[in-house]
């Protein structure tokens, strides 16, 4: 009876996450979405402290109230423009407990299998579904459980490292160790050497020593990636928490987690496609970290890049009918989101059209410029996506750049040779006017030159964002 | 040794411009050089002796006096040959000099010893921009020929409806949108006029359209690439010619003003606006022929006159459009000259620096070292970038389109068929060695990506963020492993298990708050 209970609850729970996630197709119907996780998760939660996981359950619930506290303290306190790291924090969270589940799994399984039988009959809950298991299914749970320790710990490191490079602890340029990607080769040729020993001896030696290879490839493997790919990196870890979650929903036999592993791990895999789309670039060649070489020489640019003054900006602003913002990267950084958002109220209030474009990738986090803008109360209509805007372009007065470069590099169309020839970009050199405010004149993440600074209707807005959105501001009527 | 730059009065007949502004003086003298002016130089141009001496200008009685003063001299229009003559060794002319026409002047002034910078052979790449001088008259030479026009027409450019009846507004045609072309339209639809213009060079028509003019099109297989030629037209075949002209005939009747500015460089002007299309023009209505030096555009252009034709209409062929505006055209001239100068002054510190390794400089030396150094080899970019072969996006027949259409189909199924064998494949190779139980647990995954893989791909775009902090928080489901684990009896075990729930618990209270407060934020305007 009980048994049946916590299955009931969960089918309810499951069907409570799918409906969460497709709730997310629409800005109104999210806001019911996430009750539906809230309470599927509530519900998985006492279904299992009730059912199978009643041992010491007076922990269990003091345990989570503990880290329930934390996590709100924690929620209530980020900074939007903080959110790529906490997410990042996040997933090794999941990754690590990934690990300790699949490790506790490991020393259950043993202590099982060396009770007699008459003490197996005597057991309960998880270590009842153990004594139950034959031969085959043992070998399939060790083959389970290994994966699930080795996704968890590639997600564990991977998620440290890109937490501390979205949070600038570490540095974000790519970096790797000597010897490159056969380093990682090599801790994965370990790692399936570890799993054919382990799979044939079931001792915990083999299983520690791939756990330390997981880990170094994660280190390694997302220290290789560059800061503006963090993206993609993000979405990828996304997804590992995911698989990780089924991989141990397999070993302990529990359909809840694999369902839930499952939809993570599809949603950060297709979030990662786009973003790699986003890109033009493979999902291999994002990971393997860098750009490739240049299939020739770039083209040479002609021209200099023009300065202009907060002056020049606001008269531009002023005549304008039509104006498209392009917020990247630097808009986050210098936490101009709020200048922009008032900028955008005084241009709107004067009668003037006021567009955002966004890049898919701009930012470090698929979606990152909307949470942005929307902290900003920049109401959400008038944020498109590249594909619904990059058509307006042509009859836009002023397109301001606001900390974006390679995702308006117009060597990406005109270039063959560029490393990001390909790559989808907002065409906001076809606006009458573009305006860049860009700190200096350095290149962006990509070390590519960017032609459209060099362009006859651009003008550079030289300064930090924030500092030259704010000597605009009182010049706009 | 500081260098001085001089500038006599000019000498051709109807000239005021002068090379020299006081402004510019000001600007050169900062660059470390010193400035000398002819006496009377700048009046015609409305630039007083006084004027120049307060900006710390120092005069000279004669011309004679000041070629003999200053070591470069800056002139507008291209020396007399008594001026040439006066040059010496080592001084430097800095003016228009149309080298391939006067190439007697050239050599005389290579014979000379001086150096030659004509600022009509400036190429044309964006960084010469600030002193390419003929940019700059034909900016004014287009201002100016609108304003003749006007000068010259009886009517309001700006249709009206008044008390005292209807104007309707002038139509303006231009011919040839160069600088002075664009200039001409600016400022006729800033006055008010439709304004309809023409060039054999298509890509041109954006910026015809940008400054406020209809793009007279014409419909032509064969078109001109303006960036082989560095962005001047190329002659046309005869072909194209007849049917511009058919098309000017057609338009000549409707159009009050016509500007016309057609130049190829280094050739007589085409003749564009024949005889019978200035009969076919209502009486009253006026030409203005800005290639009225090179000929004209316009058959009945008389150089440097102003007639008019039997059926009323006016056609101005003056010359001298800038000049008529001489206080304007000299600012603007002498900030080209103070450009060149500061190229010439890179250090900024009074020394020039003739660098021939530099494209601008190099191509706009003519006569430098007593050799004469014209015509200079091409320029090392292209003036404007190339333009790519345009794909022809052919029509498709309805046909053509369904059997595409068709075909994809057959692709895409056939690409699903293939992973949906691939896939069961696999699954049955896994059922055949998989016990039972695992097979319930596999099915159960598969159909979770599915259904994943389907609900994930309509999720907004914008909602991205809120998504990845959402999964975060339900993949904190593992807690449910730890939970089950965590009743074991090994320490080792309760202790893993406890961390993990108190992992999960921060995952999934955090998780969903931010989600939540993220998601407030939307607002809709």
């Amino acid at each position: 009876m009980e048994f049946g209970f916590t299955t009931a609850a969960y089918v309810v729970a499951a069907v409570l996450f799918i409906l969460s996630l497709g709730g997310l197709s629409g800005q109104e119907s999210a806001k019911r979405a996430v009750w539906y996780g809230i309470v599927g998760m509530a519900l998985a939660v006492l279904a299992t402290l009730i059912g199978p996981g009643s041992g010491l359950w007076l922990l269990s619930v003091l345990l989570i109230a503990c880290g329930g506290a934390i996590g709100v303290y924690i929620a209530q306190r980020v900074q939007m423009t903080e959110m790529p790291q906490l997410v990042a924090a996040m997933h090794s969270l999941v990754g690590l407990a990934a690990v300790f589940v699949g490790f506790n799994a490991h020393f259950e399984l043993g202590r099982v299998l060396a009770m007699s039988d008459e003490a197996r009959h005597a057991l309960e809950g998880f270590a009842a579904v153990l004594a139950h298991k034959t031969a085959v299914e043992q070998s399939i749970l060790r083959v389970e459980l290994f994966l699930g320790i080795f996704i968890g710990a590639v997600t564990f490191t991977g998620s440290v490292i890109a937490f501390g490079k979205l949070a600038g602890k570490v540095t974000s340029k790519a970096e790797k160790l000597p010897g490159g990607h056969m380093l990682n080769a090599g801790a994965a040729a370990l790692s399936l050497i570890c799993l054919i020993w382990y799979f044939n001896t079931g001792g915990f030696f083999p299983l520690f020593v791939m756990t330390l290879a997981a880990l170094f490839i994660g280190y390694h493997l997302i220290m290789g990636i560059g800061g503006a790919d963090m993206p993609v990196v993000v979405s990828m870890l996304n997804s590992y928490s995911g698989w990780a979650a089924a991989a141990i929903g397999f070993s302990l036999g529990n359909d809840l987690l694999i369902v839930t592993g499952a939809l993570v791990g599809s949603s950060g895999a297709i979030l990662s496609y786009i973003m790699c789309k986003a890109m033009n670039r493979s999902f291999v060649s994002v990971i393997l970290g860098g750009f490739g070489n240049a299939a020739g020489p770039a083209q040479a640019i002609e021209g200099e890049q023009i300065a202009i003054d907060a002056d020049g900006v606001a008269a531009a602003l002023n005549d304008a009918d039509s104006i498209i913002i392009i917020p990247g990267y630097g808009m986050a950084v210098a936490q101009a989101q709020n200048a922009v958002s008032e900028l955008t109220r005084k241009l709107r209030a004067a009668g003037k059209t006021v567009r955002f474009a966004i890049h898919p990738v701009a930012g470090r986090l698929p979606g990152h410029m909307n949470v942005l803008l929307a902290e900003a109360k920049v109401p959400y209509d008038i944020v498109l996506e590249m594909d619904e805007i990059n058509e307006d372009f042509p009859a836009t007065d002023v397109a301001i750049v606001i900390g974006s470069n390679d995702i308006v590099n117009p060597a990406a169309q005109e270039d063959p040779n560029s490393p990001i020839a390909g790559m989808p970009v907002l065409e906001c050199w076809k606006a009458k006017q573009v305006f860049v405010s860009k700190r200096g004149q350095g290149t962006g993440y990509s070390g590519i030159e960017n032609p459209l600074f060099y362009k006859e209707n651009t003008r550079m807005f030289y300064g930090d964002a924030k500092a030259s959105l704010d000597s605009l501001l009182p010049k706009i009527d | 040794m500081t260098v001085i730059i001089g500038a006599p009065k000019e000498t051709g007949n109807g000239e005021s411009r002068v090379a020299m502004t006081p402004e510019s003086a000001v600007l050169l003298q900062k660059l470390g050089h010193e400035c000398v002016v002819e006496a009377g130089a700048g009046a015609l141009a409305g630039f007083s002796d006084a004027a120049y001496e307060a900006a710390g200008v120092k005069l000279v009685k004669t011309g004679a006096a000041l070629f003999k003063a200053a070591d470069v001299v800056a002139k507008v229009r291209p020396p007399s040959t008594a001026e040439a003559k006066r040059l010496g060794k080592g001084q430097t002319l800095i003016s228009f000099f149309y080298p391939a026409q006067n190439k007697e002047l050239l050599e005389l002034c290579n014979k000379q010893g001086a150096t030659v910078v004509a600022m009509d052979m400036v190429p044309r790449i964006s960084r010469a921009q600030k002193m390419d001088a003929l940019s700059s008259m034909a900016n004014i030479a287009g201002y100016r020929a609108v304003i003749e026009a006007g000068n010259n027409f009886g009517r309001f450019f700006t249709g009206q409806v008044t008390a005292a009846g209807k104007v309707p507004p002038a139509k303006v045609l231009v011919v040839g949108a160069g600088v002075a072309g664009l200039a001409a339209i600016g400022t006729a639809t800033s006055l008010g006029a439709i304004v309809h213009a023409f060039d054999v060079r298509p890509e041109v028509a954006e910026q015809i359209e940008s400054m406020g003019a209809n793009f007279v099109f014409l419909e032509f297989e064969e078109t001109q690439d303006g960036a082989a030629t560095g962005g001047y037209a190329a002659p046309s075949s005869p072909e194209f010619r007849e049917k511009q002209l058919a098309k000017f005939r057609e338009l000549a009747p409707e159009m009050d003003i016509v500007i016309t500015t057609a130049l190829i460089p280094g050739r007589d002007a085409p003749k564009l606006w024949t005889g019978d299309m200035v009969e076919a023009m209502k009486p009253g209505s006026v030409v203005v022929d800005l290639a009225a030096e090179r000929g004209g555009n316009c058959d009945m252009t008389v150089p440097d006159e102003k007639v008019v034709s039997d059926n009323g209409v006016t056609i101005i062929g003056y010359t001298d459009f800038p000049s008529r505006m001489a206080a304007q055209s000299s600012t603007l001239y002498a900030n080209n000259i103070r450009h060149m100068m500061a190229d010439l002054t890179p250090e900024k510190d009074g020394r020039i620096v003739h660098d021939m390794g530099d494209d601008v400089i190099r191509g706009a030396t003519v006569s430098h070292g007593g050799e004469i150094t014209f015509p200079p080899p091409p320029p090392k970019v292209q003036a404007i970038a190339a333009k790519k072969p345009k794909e022809k996006a052919r029509e498709l027949t309805v046909e053509e389109r369904r059997a595409q259409e068709v075909a994809a189909f057959r692709a895409q199924t056939r690409s699903q068929v293939a992973l949906l064998t691939i896939g069961a494949a696999f699954l049955l190779g896994i059922g055949l060695v998989a016990p039972a139980s695992f097979m319930q647990h596999f099915i159960v995954f598969v159909l979770a990506v599915f259904i994943g893989f389907q609900v994930i791909w309509n999720v907004s775009h914008s909602l991205h963020t809120p998504l990845m902090a959402v999964t975060n928080a339900i993949s904190s489901i593992i807690i449910l492993g730890a939970l089950m684990q965590i009743g074991s009896g090994s320490f080792l075990v309760i202790l893993l298990a406890s961390l993990s729930i108190f992992m999960a618990g921060i995952n999934i209270f955090g998780g969903f708050l931010v989600t939540r407060r993220m998601l407030a934020m939307f607002q809709k305007s």
